[in-house]
């Protein structure tokens, strides 16, 4: 097996292991570093994760399915998540997620040809008060208008 | 204006540096409170009157001083900022504005149950606030408040931050305890309480982030000042309440507990309706909260008043509709939600959250039964108290309570196949 995770990504978990009293439990904190490098997390990583932190394989599958922020295939550059939970939905939520899937010409779960989008929807994000929210990577754009969506949409490269 | 606690720094970007909450007296309570014995630490906090501010409303003193004093197993503090509750958003404007009086939260509170090594738990799509958290504690360890010696004391205390990835269920203590240990975020089988078997299986406070954020503000003028702010016995201090959805000013407004009611909160401080629209109803405390309908709002913003009109205060969640929207609609958005986030360990929120959906879709469609009312009651029920966790519960309060309040909205999509308000 090739090694696909990087020297950084050993180094932060070496970094890491003191603050844990056990091995699995640097098990989140590895997926997101590997997401983070790899934009997903493909099942030869599982793999590497599972050796990098000495727990045995099936326990990283177990786990990485529980949780909704790992992506299990390749998601676009722009990664939109667009919140349709009750406060967002209340301020308009259902069109500005209609209004993404109609200008990038997919639909939630899809990503564009070109992989530079992917659009997911999501349950709250917690910024309720400044609904509609949508988070593109690791970013909160909140109080959405479709106007401000198709401003936000053209500046991402 | 009564006197702001936890949103005291809101707004203020530079609020967050460690120099600007020195400079403002910011933990002078920790040095306080690390010279004092640990007992008398947790009387200040008993006396209080400081319950959780995450949802259940446990009183904090008392969560405290379960931790057996005698255990051999390391102590655990662990602060529950995986804020998921739909309609809640103050612990994120905390973190943000005030990390330090978090941290200095924490450290007290570490101090006081005797552990070591604290933990915040924050949800995974915070990404940015957790960078703050991390920034706020490498300058409180700079300034040698965090590590072997905190603050000259002789305390050893470690503080990290630790990332969920996107699951509501870990915002329940038992469940979030899972998941910072690696494993699937399923809640677990009380007892034991953390207290005595929590974290990697030792004794562990879960505490959420306004809770900890008081804290220092206690230390520093007494518990009995802090019990006092509250209208209500058994109620101390301040809440934030969150506001969103059809009001003209939605955002975060902190008042003594009790002080205020639901409709001066929705119609003096945020604004009223807006476009002039009239009030439907209010989900008062989070999404789980039973429905309020809007001739019954008439109720002081604390634990006991929200309990006795049926509903909950909960995370201060308040969730406001106007008369445009569909109560189906909403309803079957909460449901889809709770469906959505059941961990799957009880078969009935396992299964009773998806019928429930599925039943509530009909409807919407028109396709629904009369029958169908009774169904959505009878799933309802056998859900209610049936749960490992307070899941369950959540799914099933909001169907029964809207279901009873706007009948009449669920009997016109079943027979006439349309809305009232399309």
């Amino acid at each position: 097996m090739k090694k696909q995770l990087s020297d950084k990504f050993y180094k932060e978990i070496d970094r890491l292991r003191p603050r844990y009293p056990t091995n699995q439990a640097l098990l989140l904190p590895a997926l997101h570093l590997a997401q983070d490098e790899l934009g997903w997390v493909s099942g030869d990583t599982m793999d590497e994760i599972a050796a990098a932190i000495d727990i045995p394989p099936p326990v990283v599958r177990e786990v990485i399915t529980f949780y909704t922020m790992y992506n299990l295939k390749p998601v676009g550059n722009y990664h939109l998540q667009v919140c349709t939970n009750i406060s967002c939905a209340l301020m308009g939520a259902e069109k500005l997620l209609e209004h993404c899937e109609k200008k990038l010409g997919i639909q939630a779960g899809e990503t564009t040809r070109d992989n530079k989008f992917t659009i997911t929807e999501v349950e709250c994000l917690g910024a309720c008060g400044t609904a509609p929210c949508v988070q593109i990577n690791k970013d909160y754009y909140e109080d959405l208008t479709t106007e401000k969506m198709d401003r936000i949409l053209s500046e991402l490269k | 204006m009564a006197e702001k606690i936890v949103s005291k720094y809101f707004y203020n970007k530079e609020a967050a540096a460690l120099s600007f909450y020195q400079k403002d007296g910011g933990y002078s309570a920790a040095k306080k409170a690390l010279g004092m014995a640990v007992d008398d630490v947790i009387a200040e906090v008993k006396k209080s009157n400081l319950r959780g501010r995450g949802g259940a409303g446990f009183p904090t003193g008392m969560k405290w001083s379960f931790i057996p004093k005698d255990s051999k197993a390391p102590k655990y503090l662990v602060c529950n900022c995986d804020e998921s509750e739909p309609g809640t958003f103050k612990d994120r404007a905390i973190i943000t504005y005030s990390p330090h009086m978090l941290i200095e939260g924490m450290l007290i509170g570490a101090h006081a149950i005797g552990a070591h090594v604290g933990y915040i738990y924050i949800r995974g799509e915070y990404v940015r606030e957790a960078e703050f958290l991390e920034h706020a504690i490498d300058e409180a360890y700079k300034a040698g408040i965090l590590g072997k010696n905190a603050m000259g004391s002789g305390f050893k205390f470690d503080l990290y931050v630790h990332r969920g990835a996107g699951a509501y269920i870990c915002g329940e203590e038992t469940g979030l305890l899972n998941s910072l240990e690696g494993k699937r975020g399923e809640p677990r089988v009380k007892p034991p309480f953390p207290a005595i078997k929590g974290a990697f299986g030792g004794p562990t406070i879960v505490n959420n982030v306004e809770t900890l954020a008081a804290i220092p503000w206690i230390i520093n003028n007494g518990g009995e000042a802090y019990a006092k702010m509250g209208k209500f016995p058994n109620s101390g201090g301040t809440r934030l309440y969150c506001v969103s959805g059809h009001v003209n000013k939605p955002g975060l407004y902190e008042f003594p507990c009790g002080a205020v009611t639901l409709r001066e909160l929705i119609y003096e401080h945020c604004g009223g309706i807006r476009d002039n629209r009239k009030l439907k109803a209010v989900i008062p405390g989070g999404s789980s909260a039973p429905v309020l309908a809007a001739h019954e709002i008439d109720i002081p913003l604390d634990v006991e008043p929200m309990a006795k009109a049926g509903t909950m205060l909960g995370s201060c969640g308040v969730i406001v509709i106007d008369d445009s929207w569909c109560a189906v609609k909403i309803i079957k958005r909460v449901t889809h939600f709770y469906a959505h986030e059941s961990c799957g360990q009880c078969t009935p929120c396992r299964e009773g959250t998806r019928w429930m959906e599925d039943v509530l879709h009909r409807i919407e469609d028109g396709h629904g039964k009369m029958s169908d009312l009774d169904l959505l009651l009878n799933v309802a029920d056998n859900i209610n108290g049936k749960t490992l966790c307070a899941l369950g519960d959540a799914a099933a309060g909001p169907v029964l309570s809207f279901v009873k309040k706007f009948r009449h909205e669920f009997e016109a999509h079943i027979k006439g196949g349309k809305c009232l308000n399309a």
